[in-house]
């Protein structure tokens, strides 16, 4: 499946040639073009002179991940955090570093060490370091360059009924998505843009959104989600195995109000399992598609993601079919034209 | 005029849900304007032709007004929300809130041990509905409310919800009823979800392509007792925006409206605003940049249900646009 090469590529923002080439050669032949932008986005063009309104999708392919910073004495890497990860899922993980793969480990003191007061406060990443094995700071500026990224070393795999674990689900099962989609058949124009760099600001949406010029946005995206012990049902946000979820406002998009209902009536008519976003926190490619030129009507869906921002996250592949399910059906629904 | 600044206070309106605000408003400018039309995010957008080789001027005044949005309904029936907009979880306890079919409700809170401790995560909306399916007979996840604050007439000064920015909205449509010669072409805006991060303004401001900028929005005040400094007073006049910590008006187009304010004896007053920000700010930057700047209107108790502001200061602000727009604009 082309979720797993997808999920094991590396790619953080600004670095996500890995999962471009993968979804470069996943689409050729599929589409009327593929076409590349100054930025690294990957736009996979069809039906470009069908009638009907110009839909853009969107999916990054960025991660969030960390970037070699510096050198230790003892050839230890410093390094800082590139998008949103939580210093307490930092230590003692395997990360790999670079297109070599070279694998380092993210190092603390072990705690027959630690003084009691130690253990109470988590470290925070500039306390850390990535040992890659050098023994001087020599062997590690020939084994890693500065800038380099790193990225957590996580397997994917399948377990559970139905259930997949991974890391980088936030936003490469959005990806898998559009790629699935980009394979139906339609007849109006449809933009597939793989985007960089959100995880940074949204970055690569603004300039694609501007290149495409769209009528409709619709931002695809691995999201979190929250049904798990110690959370309040109130709080859960998403729960999985529930649909996909759509977005009712985030900090970035109020999605438009008739894309919202078409989308919901359309799930409804065939039984299309769906849930909403139940929070208005964090913010989608669709923050910047909306406000592209003279505005777009945009909205956002999304396969909930248990524990995303971490080294392995878990999604449902049933919530990922019918994300798919729906938004061909919304495709199909808007051949002839919408008014949002 | 406190008719229209009645009507347009009452239409529900929150960010993203504008249209019942657009309804009216282009009621009203319908037979004013040349052209009228909604673009892609709800922006709408009045254009008149000017008569002389005048400048492209965009006006900006926002429809949508703060608000909440459910994003959970209980199995007794309580709501959880987020909020639309800047909103104060003090000034939320015990107020009202309707959404948009009319299901009104009241807010508070989980009891918390200390007033820091308030967070619109332990707040909740009852809509008097016993349980689960009773509340969701009238209302779901993702549907907005606003404030309940019917208009009412002080005398001098006038108190509503989404006086933010209504009254923006009811000085740019006065100026379109009260506008003579005039050579400017000039596109009244009445923009989208401003609350949320003067989103239309940019779209708008991208479309028009203008020469000059100027938005109509509330500005606070500092004249309550013990107030934080701000040198805003209700009732002294249009208030001519020096900077917010969006935007940095245009000196020559500041300087140029406090000269006209002069010339036509209109009384008004300069405003330097240590927060907040207004579509201007969104102009300012559109393609190749705009001279942008603001006339404010005074207000009290801003994103309450209780906006205060005063109709000699309203008249104030109708006169210096007015004013402006008929003659040149040069700066």
């Amino acid at each position: 499946m082309v979720l797993r090469r997808l999920s094991e590529a590396a790619g953080i923002s600004g670095q996500e040639q890995e999962v471009r080439a993968i979804i470069r050669a996943e689409l050729e032949g599929s589409v009327h073009r593929l076409e590349g932008d100054t930025i690294g986005n990957l736009i996979a063009v069809k039906n470009p002179g069908a009638p009907g309104p110009r839909v853009m999708l969107a999916a990054h392919m960025d991660e969030v991940g960390l970037m070699i910073s510096g050198y230790e004495r003892s050839g230890m890497l410093k390094f800082r955090k590139v998008g949103g990860i939580d210093d307490r899922v930092l230590v003692s993980k395997g990360v790999r570093i670079g297109k070599d793969r070279i694998p380092g480990v993210i190092g603390a003191k072990a705690i027959h060490l630690q003084e009691p007061k130690e253990r109470e406060t988590p470290l925070r990443h500039d306390q850390l370091y990535i040992d890659i094995g050098a023994k001087s700071k020599e062997e590690a500026e020939k084994k890693v360059q500065l800038g380099e990224y790193a990225v957590f070393d996580t397997a994917y795999s399948e377990f559970g009924e139905g259930l997949v674990k991974g890391k980088a689900l936030d936003d490469r099962i959005g990806c898998a998505v559009l790629i699935s989609l980009l394979k139906e058949d339609f007849n109006l124009p449809v933009y597939g843009c793989f985007t960089v760099q959100e995880e940074v600001g949204l970055r690569g949406a603004a300039v694609s959104a501007y290149r495409v010029n769209p009528q409709l946005g619709l931002a695809v995206e691995g999201t979190v989600c929250a049904d798990v012990p110690g959370v309040d049902a109130e709080a859960q946000v998403t729960a999985l195995g529930r649909g996909p979820a759509l977005t009712i406002a985030d900090a970035g998009t109020l999605p438009n109000r008739a894309m919202l209902r078409e989308l919901i009536r359309l799930a409804r008519e065939s039984n299309v399992p769906y849930q909403f976003r139940r929070t208005t926190v964090g913010a989608t490619d669709a923050g910047r598609i909306h406000l592209a030129r003279e505005g777009v009507p945009s909205a956002g869906i999304a396969v909930p993601c248990r524990y995303i921002h971490s080294p392995v996250s878990v999604a449902s592949l049933e919530d990922f079919q019918n994300t798919v399910k729906l938004l061909t059906l919304f495709l199909r629904s808007v051949e002839g034209g919408f008014r949002p | 005029m406190k008719d229209l600044v009645k009507r347009l206070t009452e239409a529900f309106g929150p960010a993203g849900s504008e249209e019942l605000v657009r309804e009216v408003i282009a009621g009203e400018v319908q037979g004013l304007v040349d052209e009228l039309r909604t673009d892609a995010l709800g922006n709408l957008i009045a254009f008149r032709k000017g008569n002389g080789n005048g400048k492209r001027v965009m006006l900006a005044a926002h429809m949508d007004e703060i608000g909440v949005i459910i994003t959970a309904i209980d199995d007794q029936g309580f709501i959880r929300f987020s909020n639309i907009g800047g909103l104060n979880p003090h000034a939320l306890l015990g107020k009202r809130v309707v959404f948009a079919g009319g299901t009104t409700g009241v807010i508070s809170s989980e009891p918390v041990d200390e007033p820091k401790d308030l967070k619109l995560q332990k707040m909740f909306i009852d809509i008097g509905a016993a349980d689960r399916s009773r509340a969701e007979s009238q209302v779901g996840i993702g549907d907005m409310g606003v404030f309940y604050g019917p208009f009412q007439d002080l005398g001098d000064r006038v108190v509503a919800k989404a006086m933010d920015d209504r009254i923006g909205c009811a000085i740019l449509v006065q100026a379109l009823r009260e506008l003579g010669s005039c050579p400017h072409q000039v596109w009244a805006v009445f923009t989208v979800q401003e609350e949320v991060g003067l989103r239309g303004a940019r779209t708008s401001a991208y479309g028009i392509e203008p020469d000059v900028g100027i938005a109509l929005d509330v500005t606070r005040v500092g004249d309550t007792p013990k107030s934080r400094t701000m040198e805003v007073s209700l009732g002294k006049g249009a208030a001519i925006k020096v900077t917010d910590s969006s935007l940095i008006c245009h000196p020559g187009l500041r300087r140029h409206l406090v000269e006209m304010a002069k010339a036509h004896q209109i009384p008004h007053q300069l405003e330097v605003l240590e927060m907040g920000g207004t579509d201007a700010a969104s102009i300012q930057v559109a393609r190749a940049g705009v001279p942008a700047g603001v006339i404010s209107i005074p207000s009290r108790y801003i994103h309450t249900p209780s906006e205060m502001v005063d109709m000699n200061d309203v008249r104030a602000c109708v006169d210096l646009l007015v004013k402006t727009l008929e003659g040149e604009l040069r700066f």
